[in-house]
């Protein structure tokens, strides 16, 4: 099988498991963000995938063949770390062609290679600066061409944008990942930052407590999250208590939701509403509310309010709501389709 | 980082201490070094306030020479041979868990606490046919009989570099705990075996933190004066030797100043040119 596969990789660090029982299929040219808080495993399995932590247990094969016990070095794999890890001693050109240099190449042939590799990420003639001498951003790209130097089966980084500001991020967001489709290749980018995972992948893997909650698309990460993890972490959301009733309907907030179906011997758990999917209107048919607190962003407006002892958000753009008061009472829709049941 | 440059007298206030104590404990005694090495040497008594070249004259002849070249050869070697079992010892060192750092580091400060006499004495023991290593390896069935493996330039050497390790470990320490372990990391994954890693990118990255360490042991191994004594023979006696001697034995304090003067301007020549050579690349 082309691809990288890890079946049933643990971690442990003495008695505290980082990394449990992780089995993953990542296909041949795909892009991957591993999502979770600090502390979840995915930096220690993306260490795994590069040969700098041994698993406990479990295999990791890259294209069919078992790598697990192959030494870093030999895995022909490119990385870039959240230091960046560039080579004081080194200017820009000489850190490019590094992996060049050990593998014996001439030259002449290294200097064409990192004229190239810094032409891919827009830093032309900047192969003789010292590295001391470049802002974030480019110390970024160069870390990131030297990364690519050898055209590596497997694109590693760790979280390499958060050393940047804002604007920077989201700019690098979108060139990182238009760089992965010109060049085909495999990558797999550790990060906390859900908008970078939105923007970059086509394959979502949301990491908590060493455990993969959820792995499937961006948008299905979103719209369908799996778990009150998942969707409390992936953007924000109202979590509520559901449970089921003598007649099979669902309970929500104290009273029946029409048209929600439960599973299969569901009877009480969590349902997931995102904040943009709660309507708030001005006749109070099915849920009376009261709301508390109107925070105005400018571009959005986030309304909270409370509906039998809940506090639940709803957000809007200026256009399409009416303006809500605080103290004012209000009619609180839960469209059936947005509602996600969450595994308990 | 930005330092502002001191705007008003006053600003200079926390140096007149330092400042004071270098001028009496180094500015003063050294000029008067300088000073005795153009006196006269009186044989009836001491010395007579003079300037004559005479001390300088006697110094340049084949034997100070030679002693001076060996002086210094030591001294490099020594320095070298320090810093090449050091750096990678201490970047292990670095590398191990806390429990294991302080035991060592507990370990190098109590050598540190050794009189080079008591290192002199205790060496010469070890080295000695009668009670030293050599009968333990006659022991394990690896030598036939014991033998004396002093006086001679082996132990001089192995005395000198044993003194001066936990200096070198302790000077390289900081700056080895502070490299950035993902260099390594980095070096790895883009092929590098850690032993190639180790030569190309953490010794080039920490150049300036060698070649300093260097100079220090060097300078270092160039006062030494009791261990050539204690495990040299006379031809492995350094021109510290020859200098206590002058000074102590036969009261020739000015061609003992001579002699100092002229060790003091010699290494300095050489650990400028070390900085030229060495530290050129330094732009970070």
């Amino acid at each position: 099988m082309s691809g990288l596969l890890l079946r049933n990789v643990s971690k442990q660090f003495g008695a505290f498991t980082a990394v449990d029982d992780v089995t993953l299929s990542v296909p041949h040219g795909t892009f991957v963000c591993m999502l979770g808080p600090s502390g979840c495993g995915k930096t220690t399995l993306l260490r795994m995938i590069a040969g700098l932590e041994e698993p406990t247990s479990g295999a990791i094969l890259l294209d069919g063949e078992d790598i697990t016990k192959v030494p870093t070095h030999q895995r022909g794999l490119g990385m870039v770390f959240q230091s960046l890890a560039l080579f004081p001693h080194l200017n820009v050109g000489d850190n490019i062609a590094y992996p060049l240099r050990i593998r014996g190449k001439s030259r002449d042939e290294q200097r064409a290679r990192a004229e190239e590799l810094l032409r891919l990420v827009h830093l032309q003639g900047y192969a003789e600066r010292p590295v001391a001498k470049l802002s974030g951003g480019q110390k970024q790209r160069v870390a990131i061409a030297r990364a690519l130097a050898l055209s590596p089966k497997l694109f590693l980084l760790d979280e390499p944008l958060s050393a940047l500001d804002a604007k920077l991020r989201e700019a690098m967001q979108v060139e990182l990942r238009q760089l992965q489709q010109q060049l085909g290749i495999t990558t797999i980018v550790v990060t906390h930052d859900q908008r970078e995972a939105m923007t970059m992948a086509d394959l979502v893997v949301v990491m908590g407590q060493g455990k993969i909650r959820q792995m499937a698309a961006p948008v299905e990460i979103y719209r369908k999250p799996a778990d009150a993890f998942v969707a409390d972490f992936i953007g924000s959301t109202n979590l509520l208590d559901v449970m089921r009733d003598g007649k099979g309907h669902a309970v929500v907030l104290g009273k029946p939701v029409t048209g929600l179906k439960l599973p299969q011997g569901f009877e009480k758990g969590q349902i997931s509403i995102r904040p943009e999917d709660v309507h708030l209107t001005h006749d109070a048919s099915a849920l009376k509310g009261r709301v508390h607190f109107v925070r105005d962003l400018g571009g959005t407006i986030e309304t909270f309010v409370e509906v039998a002892g809940t506090t639940l958000v709803a957000v809007a753009t200026p256009r399409a709501r009416g303006d809500f008061k605080a103290g004012q009472e209000v009619g609180v829709e839960l469209p059936v389709d947005a509602v996600v049941v969450l595994k308990s | 980082m930005r330092r502002e440059v001191p705007q008003k007298l006053t600003d200079y206030g926390p140096l007149i201490f330092p400042a004071f104590m270098l001028l009496m404990f180094f500015v003063v005694p050294f000029s008067t070094m300088i000073a005795v090495s153009f006196f006269k040497r009186n044989p009836a008594g001491f010395y007579t306030p003079d300037f004559v070249f005479d001390n300088y004259a006697r110094f340049i002849s084949p034997f100070f020479g030679g002693v001076l070249t060996f002086s210094l050869g030591l001294a490099i070697t020594v320095a070298l041979l320090a810093v090449t079992i050091a750096f990678p010892f201490t970047y292990l060192l670095t590398r191990s868990t806390r429990a294991t750092q302080t035991v060592w580091l507990v370990v190098l400060l109590s050598i540190l606490s050794l009189s080079e006499v008591i290192i002199g004495f205790a060496w010469s023991t070890m080295l000695s046919r009668t009670a030293g290593i050599t009968n333990a390896l006659v022991a394990l069935g690896l030598m036939s009989e014991p033998q004396a493996l002093l006086p001679g330039f082996g132990a001089v050497l192995t005395g000198m570099v044993y003194q001066a390790l936990p200096y070198t470990i302790l000077v390289l320490y900081p700056a080895l705990v502070r490299v950035d372990p993902t260099l390594m990391e980095a070096a790895r994954t883009l092929g590098a075996s850690p032993v190639r890693a180790f030569f190309n990118v953490l010794v080039p990255s920490l150049r300036n933190t060698i070649v300093a360490t260097l100079i220090m042991v060097f300078v270092f191994a160039l006062g030494s004066y009791l261990l050539p004594q204690i495990l040299g023979r006379p031809s492995h006696w350094t021109l510290s030797v020859l200098i206590t001697d002058q000074a102590i034995y036969q009261s020739n304090m000015p061609f003992a100043a001579a002699m100092a003067v002229f060790l003091v301007l010699i290494s300095l020549a050489l650990v400028g040119l070390t900085l030229l050579v060495g530290g050129r690349k330094e732009d970070a």
